[in-house]
């Protein structure tokens, strides 16, 4: 915020510059608080608050008699509105009241289950509450970072930030042109002052300030016998930089979404990949990705690594992952070996590809009643705990033939688990995640599978509504638990099904992504803008030095920021110090100070002290304006 | 069980020991302050206040010079004046009031809190040592560390001879009650990291959220005792009567300004780090899961406190909402904040589910 009282803050910024030449016409002239006011406008270059209350009718202004008059009283009273919505919309109280509501409306997406971030858990939780599900999806409860409410925020935060960034920076580029306003009259107003008399003469004085206000690097400007000078604008140069920054995240957001390419792809041990969309098992294009963007290249799994803790209190958390690859580029490439692991991605042409689960696949050899083997290989399970207990289905769409020689389908639904242990309670179930002691529980189904329906089917779920279940001999459902090299027979030599052995699946996540390297770029430019925007001190310091009638020369120092802080007192010290060798003080006139003695003010040092003396008493007169406790 | 564990074995039980240790000399720190504030309430403290007082702060300007021989200047003077937000109300002399008991078990209280910060190094240092890795890939070792850094900045600022002994006994009872929670509730055996967690960016991203959390919790401090101070002084401002328990408590703090100013130029310092912090964690959520950014809960309500935190600079730089409404906020804040560390890892599962708890 300004530097300026409550009825100056609500002039407008036209206004405020134009105060400012007339200081700069003015030069010494005048003695009321306006002065300080010019000497504190446009530190900062934030909108100013406006007071005052509008109410129907307040732009309108007089209704001229007639048809004409009427238009034109609704024409000035529309237009009036409108300029009052943007001016709120880009305020500080807006924008911070939107940036409120942004938090706000953050949480409920990390509360219920979002549907791009876990399709799974979202559905799972979905089954679950039934009764809440057809209202939280109508609010967008499920999808709440693209819900029409949360982009509404954020769109509307994104148009308060133009409206408020684009008039800040170009009355920026305008400061920085203009030149530092001039002293006011009396610098003991402000809120760090130091003087001394000097037996330098007037010029000198002030040629010194000059010079050394240039060395600091402050932006100077002499009026009369005052050098104005100003620095810190990197600070508002950072603020811009940093806002803008915050643009370029969003777009690059947005590119990145609208032009990615992400598919999913579980393979096998032994098995491979090539891109291209029938390939994936699951495909997220963004609006814009197409499948000819999609790199030829591919990738075959040779083996899993995966190693766990075996003892202590973390056993059976997982310590090593790793991928080992083959990969080639184009349609007939070299071979390449590499590996993948977690925090390991592989980049392969302009594709990125992240190791992202893995799990194991129980081979089985199905037979007919005819002996025949019409299933035969892997069939990955799917985990469902850390010590990956999994669960799938071996589905038999073809090619079986019952006993009696019909065509059936087949279906074989159950629990593997790499080290199994079975209790009452729990079920079958895994204790640890490596092969230490594998077994497959399984049922067995036949009936329609219902694949030819054209819907599309969860190959980890068995859809059971027209399926019947075997039963065994005493009448319940047919259910055994098989060790590696078990067979289970069908009832009534309808034929087998035995567990072969275990491969290790990997599952890999393919990304084709655009706009990262901006996101980071504004990232970075971001942070920068932000310690520009927070650590850099924008000050004014006056230095003036007037003639006396003795033939001293009176300097003054005064120093004023766009927030207070102790730092400006201390340089305020330091260009003292400096600027003594120049304007060496003189010793006191006043018979009385100049002896030694006591300090009234108790200055630790032994050493006269006197007082220079003040024009004003400064109770009488507001303090600076209220500027807050700001740093 | 190879040589090498039983090594490491070793340093986890040292760490373990160490916290204990820290914890007791924290406890003795704690009851030093309490022995300050208790000896401290005997002396009367007159609030100094320039706007109850005469407006006292007329600019005087003294150049200072030696009697005799040539003219040598200390550094000029520097007049400063304050600017109305704050009531002209000087700071309260602290906790010990102007007793000098009070003072002495002030200062022995520092002195216990420098000691009990050494063990409790020594302890972050030992569990590093026992599993080779930084301390910090679960919820406990979280927590030590994050006490070690809060006790540590504080321990810095007195050490650069900023007036901050007034933290002193909320710090000592925080941090017991972080370590206590650690202790008995997080606690995890030394262990090696998940393969999630391999990254050396763990190192950079989790060591910037850990100072930020304590560089916020110190701001957070200042904050809350700016809100009663401000309370108590807007009364004592308006002439309204004060309970003198109350009041004698309250005097010996800084004044409401000075307590904002502090609350700010932490909260303002450690902001930009926190923005590097969220930066960080997408670089290694892109390494590890291939986007920046996925709403994972972890993700959203570092997002969250983020806004929240910028809600806070943006209220402090708006008309009306300065003072205690800003102060309401950055609470929020820091409230997001500490729910992201332990709310979100104990009741949301999501991607970042290695609390260990
Ligand atoms: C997209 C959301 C926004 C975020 C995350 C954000 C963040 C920030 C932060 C962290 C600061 C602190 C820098 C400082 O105190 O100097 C700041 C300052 C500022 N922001 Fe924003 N801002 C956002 C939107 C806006 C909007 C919409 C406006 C326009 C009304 C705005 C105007 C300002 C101004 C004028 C300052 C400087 C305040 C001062 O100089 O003290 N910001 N912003």
């Amino acid at each position: 915020m300004s530097t300026e009282s409550g009825p100056k803050a609500a002039r407008g910024a036209e206004e405020r510059a134009a105060d400012e030449r007339a200081a700069d016409e003015r030069e010494t002239g005048g003695g009321t608080d306006g002065d300080l006011g010019s000497a504190g406008a446009q530190l900062s270059t934030a909108p100013v608050e406006e007071l005052g209350q509008v109410v129907p009718g307040s732009f309108g202004g007089v209704r001229a008699p007639g048809w004409r008059g009427t238009v034109g009283w609704t024409l000035r009273e529309c237009s009036g509105w409108v300029r009052w919505m943007w001016r709120q919309l880009t305020s500080m109280r807006i924008a911070l009241i939107l940036l409120f509501l942004l938090s706000l409306a953050a949480i409920p997406g990390s509360l219920v289950p979002q549907t791009s971030v876990d399709e799974v858990k979202a559905q799972a939780w979905q089954d679950a509450h039934p009764t809440v599900t057809p209202l939280y999806r109508s609010l967008g409860l499920f999808h709440v970072y693209s819900s029409p409410w949360f982009s509404a925020i954020y769109i509307l935060l994104f148009i308060s930030l133009a409206g408020c960034i684009l008039p800040r920076s170009w009355q920026f580029v305008g400061q920085l042109r203009s030149r530092p306003p001039a002293a006011p009259r009396n610098l003991t107003r402000l809120p760090a002052y130091a003087t001394w008399r000097t037996g330098a003469g007037q010029e000198q004085v002030l040629g010194a300030a000059e010079k050394l206000m240039r060395g600091r690097r402050f932006r100077i400007h002499r009026v009369g016998s005052a050098v104005a000078s100003e620095k810190g604008f990197l600070r508002e140069a950072g603020n811009l930089m940093f806002h803008l920054a915050l643009f370029g995240l969003l777009i690059s957001f947005a590119v990145g979404s609208l032009w990615k390419g992400e598919g999913g792809k579980l393979i096998v041990e032994g098995g491979g990949f090539s891109n291209s969309l029938t390939q994936y098992d699951d495909f997220k294009p963004g609006t814009f990705y197409t499948a000819d963007d999609l790199d030829p290249f591919g990738f075959s799994l040779d083996s899993f690594e995966a190693t766990y803790a075996r003892s202590g209190p973390q056993k059976g958390t997982p310590r090593t992952f790793r991928a080992n690859i083959h990969y080639w580029l184009g349609a007939d490439g070299k071979e390449t070996k590499s590996s993948i692991e977690v925090n390991q991605p592989l980049e392969i042409g302009g594709e990125t590809v992240y190791l992202i689960g893995h799990g194991y696949a129980p081979v089985v050899t199905v037979r007919d009643a005819r002996g025949k083997v019409v299933y035969q290989g892997p069939t990955p399970f799917l985990p469902s705990d850390g010590s990956l207990t999994s669960r799938g289905v071996v589905k038999v769409a073809d090619n079986y033939r019952n006993r009696a020689g019909g065509k059936d389908q087949l279906a074989f639904s159950g629990i593997f688990a790499p080290t199994m242990v079975i209790d009452n309670v729990q079920g079958p179930h895994s204790v640890f995640p490596a092969l230490d002691r594998p077994a497959l529980v399984l049922t067995a189904y036949h009936g329609d599978l219902g694949v030819d329906s054209g819907l599309p089917q969860n190959v980890y779920q068995l859809n059971d509504k027209k399926m019947k279940q075997f039963r065994g001999t005493n009448g319940q459902p047919l259910k055994a638990a098989l060790a590696v090299g078990d067979v289970l027979q069908l009832p009534d030599g309808g034929g087998s099904i035995t567990f072969d052995g275990v491969k290790t699946w990997a599952s890999f996540q393919v990304s084709h992504q655009v706009g990262n390297g901006w996101a980071l770029g504004s990232a970075v430019a971001a942070i920068l803008g932000l310690i520009g925007s927070l650590f850099i001190q924008r000050r004014r310091v006056w230095i003036r030095a007037t003639a006396g009638v003795d033939g001293v020369t009176v300097v003054e120092l005064a120093g004023l920021g766009r927030s207070e802080s102790a730092k400006i007192a201390d340089e305020l010290g330091d260009l003292a110090h400096r600027l003594l060798p120049d304007a060496p003080a003189l010793p006191d006139r006043d018979p009385d100070a100049g002896r030694a003695g006591p300090d009234p003010d108790a200055d630790p040092d032994p050493g006269a002290v006197r007082d220079a003396g003040t024009t004003t008493d400064p109770s009488e007169e507001p303090l600076l304006p209220d500027e807050g406790a700001r740093a | 069980m190879t040589i090498a564990a039983a090594v490491n074995e070793n340093f986890a039980n040292y760490s373990n020991y160490l916290i204990y240790s820290a914890m007791a000399v924290y406890t003795f720190a704690f009851l030093a302050h309490m022995a300050e504030w208790v000896f401290g309430s005997r002396s009367r403290v007159a609030i100094t206040s320039a706007a109850l007082t005469a407006p006292a702060n007329a600019p005087a300007i003294k150049v200072v010079q030696r009697t005799g021989g040539t003219v040598t200047l200390e550094r000029p003077k520097v007049i400063t004046r304050s600017s109305t937000s704050d009531r002209g109300i000087a700071d309260g002399p602290g906790a010990a009031g102007t007793d000098e008991d009070g003072d002495r078990y002030g200062r022995i209280a520092v002195s216990l809190t420098v000691l009990a910060f050494a063990l409790h190094l020594g302890a972050v240092v030992c569990r590093g040592a026992s599993v080779q890795r930084v301390p910090w890939g679960n919820m406990y070792e979280f927590s030590t560390t994050f006490g070690m850094v809060a006790v540590g900045l504080y321990l810095g600022l007195l050490a650069a001879k900023k007036k901050v002994r007034w933290i002193g006994l909320f710090l000592v009872t925080s941090v017991l009650l972080d370590l206590g929670l650690a202790v008995a509730v997080l606690y995890t055996d030394s262990d090696q990291l998940v393969p999630a967690l391999h990254s050396y960016w763990l190192w950079i991203h989790v060591s910037c959220a850990i100072i930020s959390g304590a560089v916020f919790y110190l701001a957070a401090v200042g904050t809350f005792l700016f809100l009663f101070r401000d309370y108590y002084e807007a009364a004592l401002t308006a002439g309204r009567a004060t309970n003198p328990t109350w009041a004698n408590i309250m005097d010996r703090l800084p004044s409401a300004a000075t307590l904002d100013k502090f609350a700010y130029r932490m909260n303002a310092l450690v902001f930009p780090l926190y923005t590097f912090t969220v930066i960080a964690g997408s670089i290694w959520a892109q390494a590890a899961w291939g986007r920046y950014w996925g709403w994972d809960a972890k993700e959203t309500w570092s997002f969250i406190t983020w806004v929240a935190y910028a809600c806070y600079l943006h209220a402090r730089a708006t008309a009306g909402w300065k003072g205690r409404k800003a102060a309401a906020v950055a609470l929020v804040a820091f409230a997001c904040f500490i729910f992201n560390y332990y709310g979100v890892n104990i009741f949301i599962t999501g991607k970042h589910s290695y609390a260990g708890v």
